[in-house]
């Protein structure tokens, strides 16, 4: 058996400790820790369904090691989802009607926010580049497309428009 | 679940390069694990290259370019000085993956994978780089172009890390350009790829690289369709030359992406359509000055 150890990591802003073997990927890690929002597709690196950020990169959590993202920071969906400064993305998903199963969802937005810290005013060719890498099997794409140009509009005039 | 495996974690390049004898290099892990999940790779101690300082370093200085052995393709796409310094590379870099793979995958990682159909190969190739090799005992430089010495092998010994990677700025007489064909722009594997280097003094082609990926054991450089073109005015005879020998020196297969008549058509249609490109572009900037 791989030996095990627990790795200090800020999850979300949290300063956490997590034991894992050394085999063991971010996601498996990070949904045995009770982070559920990381789903688990393909564990390939095709669909991205579990891609998270670290230092704000956004990377696939099931091609990541957990033992290698120790010191650093990690977020997750739900590190967008600050119930008091809900990032812009939220509403305009909710608005446009971009989720439907939702489970490509967590790790869209995850693409979508750094797409938009880069790229405040993304054109579709931005955009299609940005998420390339995440497969949603039910929108069709277009929705999703319109809700993260808002967002970022939302951002571009200075955050929450609510 | 990933096979059971060691995994080293060394602090720097002395520590990863005392781990290396016995152990697999880790970079971003987007073939390594792959592979692992899928049993196609056994190794059983998996050394992390995170930690190294300066190992996604950009230098672009003196007309040289050099990166380090951690350098992503998300690293590429961020460094305004690439735009100039590997337009190739850059081409490459936006249908690279998706933006995770992007940001996980170095370019190092890539050129070991050693795979016929890795996409910054061709770019490097057209670029001249050369790759920095380091073990415990001894550094050395080699050219990328004598690398590879068939499918899937090259000439890294296992006890040796890239730790950079370098090529010469093109001039501004230079065009550089990459096109990967494939079933959709991003997150799909190449059915051909081809980069080109063209200098242009008046009406004279100087010099040129055609490097072409996913048409045989490696990727590797037309030089005969080169010779054809270095020298001359790139006419439309010289261009049809230069892509008829480009695909007659390609030796593709057959697989689900495509057959290998389809891949050596195309072989020929892009590397006429970047041949002329590259020449065009420069014309429009002599005429320009
Ligand atoms: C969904 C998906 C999409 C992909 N899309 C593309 C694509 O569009 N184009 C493409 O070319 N590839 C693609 N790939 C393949 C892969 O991402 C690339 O080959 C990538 O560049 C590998 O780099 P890495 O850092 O992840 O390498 P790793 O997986 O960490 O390592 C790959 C190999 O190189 C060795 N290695 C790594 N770094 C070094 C070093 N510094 N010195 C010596 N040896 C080293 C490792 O030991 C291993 O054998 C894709 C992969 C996935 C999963
Ligand atoms: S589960 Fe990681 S990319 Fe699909
Ligand atoms: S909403 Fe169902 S996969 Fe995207």
């Amino acid at each position: 058996m791989s030996s095990e150890k627990a790795i200090a990591v800020q999850i979300n802003g949290i300063g956490r400790e997590l034991s894992a073997p050394a085999n063991e990927t971010l996601l498996d890690c990070l949904r045995r820790h009770g982070f559920f929002e990381v789903k688990s597709g393909c564990e390939k690196g095709d669909c991205g369904a579990c891609a998270v950020q670290i230092d704000g990169e956004p990377v696939d959590s099931c091609l990541t090691l957990a033992w290698t993202v120790e010191g650093r920071s990690v977020t997750t969906l739900e590190g967008l989802n600050d119930t008091d400064n809900p990032h812009p993305l939220i509403a305009a998903f909710l608005e446009h009607g971009a989720v439907q199963c939702g489970y490509c969802t967590p790790g869209i937005m995850i693409a979508a926010e750094a797409l938009l810290r880069e790229t405040p005013e993304p054109s579709d060719d931005d955009i299609a580049i940005a998420l390339s890498g995440n497969l949603c099997r039910c929108t069709g794409y277009t929705k999703i497309f319109a809700a993260i140009k808002q967002a970022g509009e939302v951002l571009r005039a200075g955050g929450n428009d609510d | 679940m990933l096979r059971d495996f060691e995994l080293d974690m060394p602090a720097d390049l002395q520590e990863t390069l005392a781990c290396l004898p016995g152990g697999t290099p880790l970079a971003g892990g987007t073939n390594l694990l792959v592979d692992l999940r899928a049993r196609r790779e056994s190794a059983e101690r998996l050394v992390w290259l995170g930690n190294i300082d300066a190992f996604r370093d950009i230098k672009i200085e003196d007309g040289q370019a050099a990166i380090g052995g951690g350098t992503t393709v998300g690293d590429i796409l961020r460094h305004p000085g690439m735009e100039r310094a590997a337009p190739a590379l850059v081409d490459c870099a936006r249908v690279f993956g998706g933006q995770m793979v992007r940001n996980q995958a170095t370019l190092a990682g890539n050129v070991c994978s050693g795979s016929p159909a890795a996409d910054s190969v061709p770019p490097l190739l057209s670029l001249d780089a050369e790759l920095c090799l380091a073990s415990a005992t001894q550094v050395r430089t080699i050219a990328l172009d004598d690398f590879y010495t068939g499918f899937k092998k090259n000439r890294r010994s296992p006890d040796e890390l890239v730790t950079g990677i370098s090529w010469p700025v093109p001039g501004p007489n230079t065009a550089n350009r990459f096109y990967k064909l494939a079933r959709r722009k991003g997150d799909a594997i190449t059915v051909v790829g081809v980069a080109v280097t063209v200098t242009r003094d008046g009406n004279t082609c100087t010099d040129a690289r055609i490097a072409l990926g996913a048409v045989a054991p490696t990727v590797f450089r037309a030089k005969e369709a080169e010779a054809l073109i270095i020298g001359e005015t790139l006419t439309e005879e010289r261009v049809d030359e230069a892509a008829q020998k480009a695909k007659e020196l390609s030796d593709p297969i057959d697989d689900l992406r495509a057959s290998a008549d389809y891949r050596r058509d195309m072989v020929q249609v892009l590397t006429r359509r970047l041949l002329n490109q590259a020449w065009q572009s420069l014309g429009e900037k002599e005429a320009g000055r």
